[in-house]
């Protein structure tokens, strides 16, 4: 079992659920998050005073899956997210421990779809 | 053991004078059995000037809740509340003042430092016009209307001591500041035996009464409270810009009441106040948003917000006096002034007037009464005067000399009173409270949930 996470612009959420629907990933948590990369924020401007580089919006997308569908959702996250400019996001796949789903207390693979 | 203190000096400055108030309102009907109207009977209100101005009273109340938005979506989103209850706690303790002796020390004919004592508890302030003031609508109608003018003024220099005083403290301060400031300055300026009324001051609608007065208090307390923690390292940035906008809204709504109001008369003056009003505001907005442009490359919403607030300002003391032109010139100079003294002259000097009081209703203020000097002209209001640029030159320097008084005075007597407070409650919140915000902890609320 793999969790993957991935942090993406916030404008692309639509295409990248939409590819993961696709490859059937139907699971995911979206956050908003705040974060820049190597792409700096836009410097803002209050009254003359300069505020620089502050953090951009972007959108945080959790997956838990199962092996097999781990290559899908990288590839599901990349053609939805990818427009080739700087700020397109990353993607993070770390091995997940457990997972359990609460109404039934199953465990484990079957627990994840 | 301080909040006992602090409800202590409260009880003395203002319960106690509302007691003395009832009982000498009480015996001076019972001993002297006079009539409450000691004005020529003849003396009848007028039905127009009477419906506008009980109008523009009720619009410049809004002033003080637009305020509190104008500064509420400018602090952090831990504070917002501590401004909204600041900026109503002065509607409702400035409106229960100026009833017991507030009207009195400010408007009570006299030559001294206040007006009399004759007015204290509304006595004699009755339902027929006092001609002194304004000759065809009721005492009281005038009375309500300057009322107003009281409770904005205090609630102006919030902004420059936001997110970091104590509420005890600023509760014990405004009505030391609007007794002891406010009341007399309002007294030289507008009341009856003033002695700046009587060397030819012109001030419309309360440049220098409200806004050079209250603009210096204001940066008085910013220097002296000490910037905001982490303000020097990080701009602290406003939480929601759109109440902003909606409290310009209003405080520009507000100022037709303000400035056509003070005509006191549904007249043709009110009509040049309301045309210069406008006039003023738009031209200060456009020109803040165009120096925006020029020097940090994009227009700003709260550029133009602010632009407008200057212009507002500006044209307050010279709205019953200049033409529209002149106003269009107000507008745009304000702007110039206000960015040079906002963007320029606080960084430069440091001092962390948080929400510009200073750089805008100060500096606003200075040069709205200075241009009333130059541009005021008697083909407006015969009433008035001419300025320098129509001829008289004497008129720019009695303007100078209002504007140096009341400079002097209220930064004197504004630090007096803050120290009295800093001594007895500690004006400024421990740092623990400023980090949690003032909405908890200085009024156990918050503003915006997270979790239901």
């Amino acid at each position: 079992m793999k969790l993957i996470i991935a942090i993406i612009q916030p404008d692309r959420l639509e295409s990248v659920k939409q590819e993961l629907y696709k490859e059937e990933v139907n699971l995911i948590t979206v956050n908003e998050v705040l974060g820049h990369g190597r792409q700096m924020g836009v410097t803002e401007v209050y009254r003359g005073v300069k505020e620089m580089g502050n953090l951009l919006r972007k959108i945080r997308l959790e997956i838990a899956v199962n092996e097999d569908f781990v290559e899908r959702t990288i590839k599901a996250i990349i053609k939805g997210a990818q427009t080739g400019e700087t700020g397109d996001g990353k993607i993070f796949v770390l091995d997940l421990v457990e997972c359990i789903r609460i109404r039934t207390e199953e465990r484990g693979g079957e627990a994840i779809g | 053991m301080k909040r006992s203190l602090a409800l202590l000096v409260l009880f003395t400055l203002f319960v106690l004078p509302a007691g003395l108030a009832y009982a000498e309102v009480q015996t001076g009907q019972g001993a002297a059995g006079a009539p409450a109207q000691a004005a020529p009977a003849a003396a009848k209100a007028d039905t127009g000037d009477t419906a506008w101005l009980i109008v523009a009273t009720a619009l410049v109340m809004l002033m003080t809740p637009g305020l509190a938005f104008f500064y509420g979506g400018m602090v952090g989103k831990k504070n917002v509340l501590g401004i909204l209850m600041q900026c109503f706690t002065i509607l409702c303790v400035i409106s229960v003042q100026w009833v017991l002796y507030g009207y009195s020390l400010s408007f009570g004919p006299g030559k001294g430092f206040w007006g009399g004592l004759e007015w204290v508890g509304l006595e004699g302030v009755g339902l027929t016009p006092y001609a002194d003031y304004a000759a065809t609508i009721p005492h009281q109608l005038f009375m309500v209307f300057q009322m107003m003018f009281a409770v904005i003024t205090p609630a102006l220099i919030i902004g420059a001591f936001a997110e970091r005083m104590k509420f005890a403290a600023f509760l014990i301060f405004t009505i030391l500041w609007a007794t002891f400031v406010y009341d007399p300055v309002c007294h030289w300026v507008w009341g009856i035996g003033g002695w700046l009324r009587e060397m030819g001051a012109l001030d419309f609608a309360g440049g220098t009464v409200v806004h050079i007065n209250a603009g210096i208090a204001a940066f008085m307390t910013a220097v002296f409270i000490g910037r905001r923690k982490g303000s020097s390292s990080h701009a602290i940035l406003p939480h929601n810009l759109p109440f902003t906008i909606l409290g310009t809204a209003l405080l520009w709504f507000g100022w037709f009441g303000f400035n056509a109001g003070s005509s006191l008369g549904a007249n043709d003056i009110a009509v040049n106040a309301f045309v210069v009003t406008n006039t003023a505001a738009a031209a200060a907005g456009m020109t803040w948003a165009l120096i925006d442009w020029i020097f940090n490359k994009k227009p700003t919403m709260l550029g133009m917000a602010t632009g407008a607030v200057a212009g507002l300002v500006a044209i307050t003391p010279a709205a019953g006096f200049v033409s529209a032109l002149s106003a269009v010139l107000i507008g745009i100079f304000v702007s110039i002034f206000c960015y040079f003294a906002v963007a320029w002259i606080k960084p430069k000097f440091g001092y962390d007037d948080a929400l510009d009081v200073f750089g805008v209703h100060c500096v606003g203020g200075i040069w709205g009464a200075l241009a009333t000097g130059l541009f005021a002209s008697k083909a407006v209001n015969p009433a008035g005067a001419d300025g320098l640029f129509f001829g008289n030159p004497k008129q720019f320097l009695v303007q100078v000399i209002a504007t140096a008084v009341t400079i002097a005075y209220s930064f004197v007597a504004s630090f007096i009173i803050y120290k009295v407070i800093d001594l007895i409650v500690k004006v400024r919140v421990p740092e623990k409270d400023e980090i949690v915000g003032l909405d908890l902890t200085q009024h156990h609320e918050k503003a915006y949930t997270i979790l239901e």
